[in-house]
C-alpha cells in the first residue's frame, strides 16, 4: 500500500497493547476492568455529563430497576478512555432498548461448557444484551422466547431470557418503536421507558417541527398526560383483545402481549374486560379502534359474525 | 455487425441469458444490442429500491413480467434501522401499476408493505402469478385477503419471516372455489388460526400444489388429512409437532407422509415431542432439504433422523444437534451443500450445549460439496478455521458468528486473525464472508490481499484502525456490500476510497467513528452517492462537525435524495433544492 494512513491506536488493541491484556486478563482480575449494570455512583461520575441529547431518549436512570440509558457515541468513547482501556466497547445505542455494555470477562468463558456430572447445567447468568447482536431476526429470537416459555411451563429445566420484542405505538406519533420486554421487571420500569421514548412526540406537538423546545417542558408533562387524563397504555394479547396495560400480573402480561399502544384515553373507554352482550353489534367496524358503546374487542366481534 | 444477425435471432439467443450479469454486460456491447436487450427483457432485480426510480425503469424496460425489489439494509434484520427509516414499496407500485399492467411477479425483501399496495396489486395486474415477500412488514390479513379474492391466477404466495397485523384467520378463505392455480403456499410466519376446512379445500382442488407451509396452529392430528389430500407436494412445513402421543395419530401420520413420494423438503416442527418424529422416517432418503431450526430436540433424536437423510443438501438446525450430532451429518450427509446451526439460547453466558467448534471441522472434513455455512457458536480457535479452510477450499459462503462479541482464540488466546486470514487465502470462491471473535488490522490485510471474489463483507467489534477498513475498501476487488458495526474506523479510509463507493451497492456503518463532517464532504464530492446519516439524536444541526454519527448508510444512486426520509434521516452534502429526479 503507497497510501500512508496513520494508524491510531484506538482504545483497543494495537499489537503491543495485546500482549499486555492477554497476560492480565489471564490473571483473571475482572472486576477492574468490568462494566457492569447498576448505577454510576462514584465509579464513573462522567457517566452522567453526556450533553448531546437524543431526540425521545433521556439520559436517564430506569426507575428503581437501576438500568440506563447511553445517549449518543461521544460520550461512550470518553468513558472507555478513562476505563482504562476495556476491551469492551459494545454498542449502546439505545433507541428502544437499554442497552449495557458486555462484561469484560471473556476469558472465563473459554471453552467451558458449565454442565455438571450428573448432567444438569448449573444456572447459568444471563448475559447482557447488546443491540443487534447476535445477528439473529426478530422473528427466530420471538420464536424462540415463546418456546422457551412454553418449555418453562412444561417444568422444562432450560433456562435463559431470550429476548421480545413487541412494538409500541402512540396514536398521533408518526412512527412507533420496538422494546423488548424482557428487560424490564415491572409495570413502572416499562411505563418510565416507554415515557421517555415518546415524550418527544407529545411535547413536540407544542414546539415547532423537528426541533422540540425544551424550557418550561420536563417529563413531568408527558407523565401528566399519561397519567392524567389524556393518554392510556393498552396492549393485545395473544387472542387479539387490547386490554388495559396493568390488569394482569407482569409475567402473565409479558407472556401475553403482543403490542402496544399508548391511545387517547377518549378511545379507551371500556377496556380491560371483553364485553359479550350480543345485542347492537357494529359489524361494520373492522379496525381496532373500539367505537360500538358496548366496546367488544375486535377478536369477539369476528367470533359474533362467523357464527353467522 | 448488427445487419448480419436479424434480431429476431439475437433476441431468441438473449432468452438463454437468464443471469441478470449476463443481460446487463449484452446490453453494454452497442447501442443495437442495448436496444434489443431492453425490449426483450421480462426479468429486473433491484437490490436497493433507491438506487433507481421505478420511472426509469419503465422507460427502458417495457416488456417486463417480473420485478424484484430490495429495500431496507441487511442490519435492518438486526433492529440497527429504526423504525421509519423508508423502503416503503407502495410508490412503486403506482408506477408498476401504470407501467406494466401485465406484470406476473413481485419479490419484495425487506420493504413496507401496506394493505394499500396489496389491494393495489390484486387489482391492477390481470395475470398477477407469484407474490413473495420476504422480511416484509406493514400489512395485515386485510391485505392477504385482497390477494386471495382478487388473483384469480395466483399461483404463488409465500410469506417468508414478515411480520403481520393479524386482524383474522378469514383471509384465507377469501380464495374463491373457483380457484385452482395454487402452487406454493408459505404462511409459516402467521400465528392465528385459519379455518381448516378452508384450508383443506383449498388443498384439495390446488392439484398443482407443490409447496405448502403451514403455520403453528395447524395441529399435528390434521397435518395426514393434508398430506392425504396432496400426496404429490415436494415441499411441506408442518405446524406444532406436539401433542399427546396417540398411536393412531401416528400410525396416520407415518403413513400420510410414506405416501409422499415426491417430497424433499420438510420444515416446521415447533415444539417437537420427539416421539412423532419416526414418522418421517420413511422420507428421509428422499429429501434434500431439512430445517429442523425450531425443533427443541436433543441430538439423539436429532442423530436418528439425519442417519437416514443421504441425499441432503441443505440442513437448518439447532445447536441441540451438539458435536455428536455433526459428527453423524458428515458421515451419513455426504452431499451436503449448505449448513446452518442456529443457537438455542444465545442470550446465557455459559454454552447450554455441547456444541464447540469441532462439530463444523467434522462437516467440513466429511462433507466434500459444502459450499455454504452459518455457525453460531461460542468458541473458536485459528486451528479450527485453518482446518475448515483446507478441507473445503470450495467454500463460497462462511459465516461464523462467535456469541461473545471479540472472543479470542479459546486455546491460545490470539486474535482470529490467522484463521480467518486462512479461510480467505484458501477459499478462493468465497463471495460472503460474516467474522466474529476478536480481530485486529491484520485479517482485514489477509481479507484486501486474497478475497478478490468478496461480495458482501460483514464486521462486527472488529479491527484496530482505519487501516482495516482501508484495506478491505482498496483491496476487495469484487466486493459490492459491506455491512459493519462497532469498529473503529473513521473518515479517512472513507475519503481515501471514495470512488470505490460508487462500484458498491451500499456500505453500512454504526457504531464507528465516522464524523458529520466526512459524511457531508463525501456527499458534496460524489453527487451520485446518497450519504444517509441515520441519527436520532435532537438538533442534528447543531452537532459539531466532528462528533461522530451514529450510523451511516452510503449508497450509489441514479435518482437523486429520496423524498421520503423522516427526521432522522439526513442526506449530507447535497443542496436541499436537489429534488428527487423522476425522469
Amino acid at each position: 500500500m503507497s497510501i500512508s494512513i496513520a494508524e491510531h491506536d484506538y482504545i483497543r488493541l494495537s499489537e503491543a497493547n495485546m500482549e499486555k491484556n492477554k497476560i492480565d486478563d489471564k490473571d483473571l482480575n475482572f472486576k477492574a476492568t468490568e462494566l457492569r449494570l447498576g448505577l454510576p455512583g462514584s465509579e464513573s461520575p462522567e457517566r452522567e455529563s453526556v450533553t448531546v441529547k437524543k431526540r425521545g431518549f433521556a439520559d436517564t436512570i430506569n426507575g428503581g430497576s437501576g438500568k440506563w440509558v447511553f445517549a449518543g457515541n461521544g460520550g461512550l468513547e470518553v468513558d472507555l478512555v478513562q476505563n482504562g482501556g476495556n476491551k469492551n466497547l459494545g454498542c449502546v445505542k439505545a433507541e428502544s432498548d437499554v442497552l449495557v455494555l458486555p462484561k469484560g470477562g471473556l476469558l472465563e468463558k473459554k471453552g467451558l461448557v458449565s454442565v455438571k456430572s450428573d448432567g444438569q447445567t448449573s444456572v447459568p447468568a444471563t448475559k447482557q444484551q447488546v443491540v443487534g447482536w447476535p445477528p439473529i431476526r426478530s422473528f427466530r429470537k420471538n420464536t424462540m422466547a415463546v418456546s422457551q416459555t412454553k418449555n418453562e411451563e412444561n417444568n422444562d429445566p432450560k433456562m435463559g431470557s431470550g429476548c421480545l420484542y413487541v412494538k409500541v405505538s402512540m396514536d398521533g406519533a408518526p412512527y412507533l418503536r420496538k422494546v423488548d420486554l424482557k428487560i424490564y421487571s415491572c409495570y413502572l420500569d416499562l411505563s418510565s421507558a416507554l415515557e421517555k421514548m415518546f415524550s418527544c412526540f407529545t411535547i413536540g406537538q407544542y414546539g415547532s417541527h423537528g426541533a422540540p423546545t425544551r424550557e418550561g417542558l420536563s417529563e413531568s408533562r408527558l407523565m401528566d398526560l399519561l397519567h392524567g387524563s389524556e393518554y392510556v397504555l393498552t396492549y393485545e394479547d395473544k387472542d387479539g383483545d387490547w386490554m388495559l396495560v396493568g390488569d394482569v400480573p407482569w409475567d402473565m402480561f409479558i407472556g401475553s402481549c403482543k403490542r402496544m399502544r399508548i391511545m387517547k384515553s377518549s378511545d379507551a373507554i371500556g377496556l380491560g374486560k371483553i364485553l359479550n352482550t350480543p345485542q347492537n353489534l357494529d359489524f361494520s367496524t373492522t379496525n381496532q379502534e373500539v367505537k360500538s358503546p358496548l366496546n367488544l374487542a375486535p377478536r369477539a366481534m369476528e367470533k359474533c359474525r362467523n357464527r353467522n | 455487425m448488427a445487419y448480419s444477425f436479424p434480431e429476431e435471432v439475437l433476441e431468441h439467443v438473449f432468452s438463454f441469458l437468464a443471469s441478470q450479469k449476463d443481460r446487463n454486460a449484452v446490453s453494454l456491447v452497442c447501442k443495437t444490442w442495448y436496444e434489443m436487450e431492453r425490449w426483450c427483457r421480462k426479468r429486473i432485480f433491484v437490490g436497493n429500491c433507491y438506487a433507481v426510480n421505478p420511472r426509469i425503469m419503465i422507460r427502458r424496460f417495457p416488456e417486463v413480467k417480473s420485478v424484484e425489489l430490495k429495500g431496507k439494509p441487511h442490519f435492518a434484520d438486526f433492529n440497527l434501522v429504526p423504525e421509519g427509516w423508508g423502503g416503503c414499496v407502495y410508490p412503486w407500485i403506482v408506477e408498476i401499476a401504470r407501467g406494466y399492467p401485465w406484470l406476473e411477479e413481485i419479490r419484495l425483501k425487506r420493504m413496507v408493505v401496506t394493505d394499500e399496495s396489496l389491494e393495489l396489486i390484486s387489482k391492477s395486474f390481470k395475470n398477477f402469478k407469484v407474490l413473495i415477500l420476504s422480511s416484509c412488514e406493514g400489512f395485515s390479513t386485510d391485505g392477504l385477503a385482497a390477494i386471495a379474492a382478487n388473483c384469480r391466477n395466483l399461483r404463488v404466495l409465500d410469506l417468508r419471516e414478515c411480520e403481520v397485523e393479524e386482524l383474522s384467520g378469514h383471509w384465507l378463505s377469501h380464495f374463491p372455489d373457483s380457484f385452482t392455480s395454487l402452487e406454493s403456499l408459505n404462511m409459516a410466519c402467521l400465528s392465528y388460526e385459519v379455518s381448516f376446512s378452508a384450508l383443506e379445500r383449498l388443498v384439495s382442488r390446488s392439484s398443482n400444489l407443490k409447496t405448502l407451509r403451514l403455520n403453528r396452529n395447524v395441529p399435528i392430528e390434521k397435518l395426514s388429512i393434508l398430506l392425504q389430500r396432496a400426496p404429490q407436494l415436494v415441499d411441506f412445513g408442518t405446524g406444532a409437532y406436539s401433542s399427546e402421543i396417540r398411536s393412531d395419530t401416528y400410525s396416520s401420520l407415518a403413513e400420510a407422509f410414506s405416501g409422499c413420494k415426491k417430497l424433499k423438503s420438510l420444515s416446521g416442527f415447533w415444539d417437537v415431542v420427539p416421539a412423532y418424529l419416526p414418522a418421517v422416517y420413511s422420507v428421509c432418503s428422499q429429501l434434500t432439504s431439512l430445517n429442523l431450526s425450531y425443533a427443541t430436540t436433543q441430538s439423539p433424536d436429532l442423530s436418528k433422523i439425519l442417519g437416514q437423510c443421504h441425499n441432503l443438501q441443505r440442513l437448518v438446525v439447532l445447536d441441540y444437534i451438539e458435536d455428536t450430532g455433526l459428527d453423524t451429518v458428515a458421515m451419513s450427509c455426504k452431499d451436503l451443500r449448505e449448513l446452518v446451526v442456529f443457537p438455542s439460547d444465545p442470550f446465557v453466558a455459559d454454552a447450554n450445549v455441547l456444541l464447540t467448534e469441532q462439530g463444523l471441522v467434522s462437516v467440513s472434513e466429511g462433507c466434500s460439496k459444502l459450499q455454504s455455512v452459518l455457525y453460531f457458536c461460542r468458541q473458536m480457535s485459528n486451528s479450527a478455521l485453518i482446518s475448515i479452510s483446507k478441507n473445503r477450499p470450495n467454500l463460497t459462503c462462511f459465516r461464523c458468528c462467535i456469541l461473545e462479541p471479540r472472543a479470542p482464540d479459546y486455546l491460545t488466546f490470539e486474535p482470529l486473525d490467522v484463521g480467518f486470514g486462512s479461510i480467505v487465502e484458501n477459499c478462493k470462491q468465497l463471495t460472503r464472508l460474516s467474522m466474529s471473535g476478536l480481530l485486529t488490522d491484520r485479517v482485514f490485510e489477509y481479507i484486501g490481499t486474497h478475497a478478490k471474489k468478496l461480495d458482501m463483507l460483514s464486521i462486527a467489534f472488529a479491527g484496530d484502525s482505519d487501516l482495516g477498513l482501508h484495506h478491505v475498501l482498496s483491496g476487495c476487488e469484487s466486493l459490492r456490500k459491506l455491512e459493519i458495526r462497532d469498529c473503529p474506523f473513521g473518515d479517512k479510509a472513507l475519503l481515501a476510497n471514495t470512488s470505490k463507493l460508487e462500484t458498491m451497492r451500499s456500505l453500512w456503518m454504526s457504531s464507528c467513528s465516522v464524523s458529520f463532517g466526512a459524511c457531508k464532504l463525501l456527499g458534496q464530492k460524489m453527487p451520485r452517492l446518497n450519504v444517509e446519516v441515520i441519527d436520532e439524536r435532537e438538533n442534528l444541526d447543531s452537532i459539531a462537525e466532528d462528533a461522530h454519527v451514529e450510523k451511516v448508510y452510503i449508497y450509489r444512486t441514479v435518482s437523486g435524495q429520496r423524498p421520503d426520509m423522516p427526521d432522522f434521516v439526513r442526506t449530507m452534502g447535497k443542496d436541499n433544492h436537489e429534488v428527487y429526479n423522476l425522469s
